[in-house]
């Protein structure tokens, strides 16, 4: 192929995909300031906010992928911020606290778990899919619940801590805080790149024409289930930053209500676009934090605000943002 | 008679107590048009989605470039070689003409299991994406979302995307239905043109198209095959005048 053949693709100069990413850009500046600011004053409040927001965005990000690109709601996707946050608590009490075995753990266990789920509840489609997510999530929910010798419904208490080949990064917040950081980085860059790619392209043909991408000679089923590993997987590490951070683990963590809550952040940043999920994340926690400033009964405000952002700002936080970003429908 | 690309064998499909494929049994020649017509309800359409593999046959068999693929899903027989369009047009609404037509390249060329790089931006599936694009006139709309086409075009967009496959064999589902005169006239030419290049299975109602087209003809009722020849031959048969074009006429 010639030189000459690379103008087919409509020209995207650089600058074009920094307006693009803009919205991104501007948060990731935000965080990488934070720790500075932070240290003016109720530092590990913020610290430990911020970390916990961008723990959700990685989640969000990552479910996004199969809610957003692929079509595919899953109802079960807190299922894996559980099983990430449970086996770094539960290797870290049994006395494993090399954090890169921790996350190899976590990375074969939430593939392998997805790889098996996925397989079923890919079998189905729409409420049934959804229903059957929701069920592998509940499963996992009351299985940590009886895991007596974890702390079964109370939760487990993180003692120790994980060293990162030997060293102490993870000990201190600020340290947690920059790992997450970049998790939360490399998620968005990664995420964004699969779908630009040869295999994104077919899993968001397939969303929107699934049997024309079947005559076409894909088989559907193994995009979408190498996209549910990838989500699931993204979403365990997610977990077990969690672990890391709050130094607990509880059922509570892969509650049915916290998948919603995911959902719901994908969908109030916009679902299927570059900066939706990070932005809903986003908004979604500091909203939370307001609003409950505000008064107990914050969901009542929530709620109506969530209801309007669907009816008026069709395609979320994102949609508001376009004239800024130019963001189009990509092919 | 060399080997036939497509084999069909003693297709039994029911549903419930309708009869919709009464044992059928035909086959396509290489670098043949085989029309086959008939009325409104003859089983036209689930035939062919029970040789695309949309359904499954009750019994009898389909054997595609010399393999029996009867049991095969869809993906598996498209994969082969064996591509279709549809009736109702089956486009990706959202995605361009460039990139509809791009994405049945990227099928066939390499691994489409491949996480990173911009697939838009490949000119290795840009490029005979856009020669398929310029066979059947899209050219200028190559940027286009799929949604936003004529419906013309949309039929037109289809035949990019098959041609795009390099198919073995074409299924054509009544790519001129809906079309208007004018743009009839252009699918026509490009299917004339198509001709050369692919073996194709012609589902059409439109007569001018079947005869100006079709080397052999089928007549389909009632989900049995009623007569089967030249198109001299079928235009001249009594019983299929009766049955079929004595309607329309």
């Amino acid at each position: 192929m010639s030189r000459t053949l690379s103008t087919t693709a409509p020209p995207r100069p650089t600058w074009q995909g920094l307006r693009l990413y803009s919205p991104a850009i501007l948060v990731f500046l935000g965080l990488a300031l934070v720790p500075t600011f932070a240290s003016l004053g109720a530092e590990n409040y913020i610290l430990g906010l911020v970390t916990r927001l961008m723990i959700l965005a990685i989640a969000a990000i990552s479910l996004d992928l199969l809610l957003g690109h692929g079509g595919l709601v899953s109802f079960g996707h807190a299922a894996f911020l559980g099983l990430g946050a449970y086996t770094t608590g539960i290797l870290l009490t049994e006395g494993v606290f090399q954090a890169e075995l921790i996350v190899l753990a976590v990375i074969a266990l939430s593939a392998l778990f997805a790889l098996v789920t996925g397989a079923v509840s890919l079998r189905t489609s729409g409420v049934y899919f959804i229903m059957i997510t929701l069920a592998f999530g509940q499963m996992l929910f009351f299985a940590a619940s009886s895991l007596a010798a974890y702390g079964g419904d109370d939760g487990l208490t993180l003692w120790d801590r994980a060293d990162l080949f030997g060293t102490d990064l993870l000990h201190t917040r600020q340290g947690r805080f920059y790992a997450t950081l970049a998790v939360l980085l490399a998620t968005f860059v990664v995420v964004n790149a699969v779908v630009d790619s040869r295999f994104g392209r077919v899993l968001r043909a397939a969303k929107e024409n699934p049997t024309r991408v079947a005559a076409l000679g894909f088989d559907v089923f193994r995009f979408r289930l190498a996209a549910y590993v990838l989500a699931g997987t993204i979403c365990g590490i997610a977990g077990m930053l969690s672990a890391l951070q709050a130094e607990f683990v509880s059922p509570a963590i892969m509650s049915w209500q916290r998948s919603g809550e995911l959902i719901v952040m994908v969908v109030l940043g916009g679902m299927a676009t570059r900066n939706g999920a990070l932005l809903g994340a986003l908004a979604f926690v500091l909203l939370e934090v307001w609003l409950a400033d505000l008064t107990v009964h914050w969901k009542l405000i929530f709620g109506p605000l969530l209801v309007l952002v669907v009816l008026y700002a069709k395609g979320g936080l994102a949609a508001l943002l376009r004239p800024l970003t130019a963001e189009g429908r990509h092919g | 008679m060399a080997e036939p690309i497509l084999e069909v064998k003693n297709l039994d499909k029911r549903f419930g107590a309708l009869v919709v494929s009464d044992d059928v049994t035909f086959d396509l020649q290489p670098g043949e048009c085989h029309a086959l017509i008939g009325p409104n309800g003859a089983g036209k359409t689930t035939l062919v989605h029970q040789i695309s593999g949309l359904l499954a046959p009750d019994a009898g068999t389909i054997h595609f470039a010399g393999e029996d693929v009867t049991r095969l899903p869809v993906h598996a027989r498209a994969a082969r070689g064996l591509a279709r369009t549809f009736q109702i047009t089956a486009v990706v609404p959202g995605f361009t003409a460039l990139d509809n037509t791009a994405l049945a390249v990227q099928r066939r060329s390499g691994t489409s299991f491949r996480f990173w790089g911009n697939a838009a931006k490949e000119a290795a599936l840009n490029e005979p994406a856009r020669e398929a694009l310029a066979t059947v006139g899209l050219e200028a709309k190559a940027h286009v979302p799929a949604a936003n086409l004529a419906h013309g075009e949309k039929r037109a967009l289809e035949l990019a995307i098959a041609l795009a496959m390099q198919p073995k064999a074409l299924l054509l589902d009544e790519p001129m239905a809906g079309v208007g005169h004018d743009e009839g006239r252009q699918l026509l030419a490009v299917l004339a043109r198509l001709k050369a290049h692919v073996p194709m299975l012609l589902v059409e109602h439109d007569m001018h198209a079947v005869f100006s087209l079709a080397d052999r003809i089928s007549v389909l009722v009632y989900g049995r095959i009623l007569a089967s020849g030249d198109p001299e031959a079928v235009r001249a048969d009594a019983e299929v005048r009766r049955a079929y074009l004595g309607e329309a006429a």
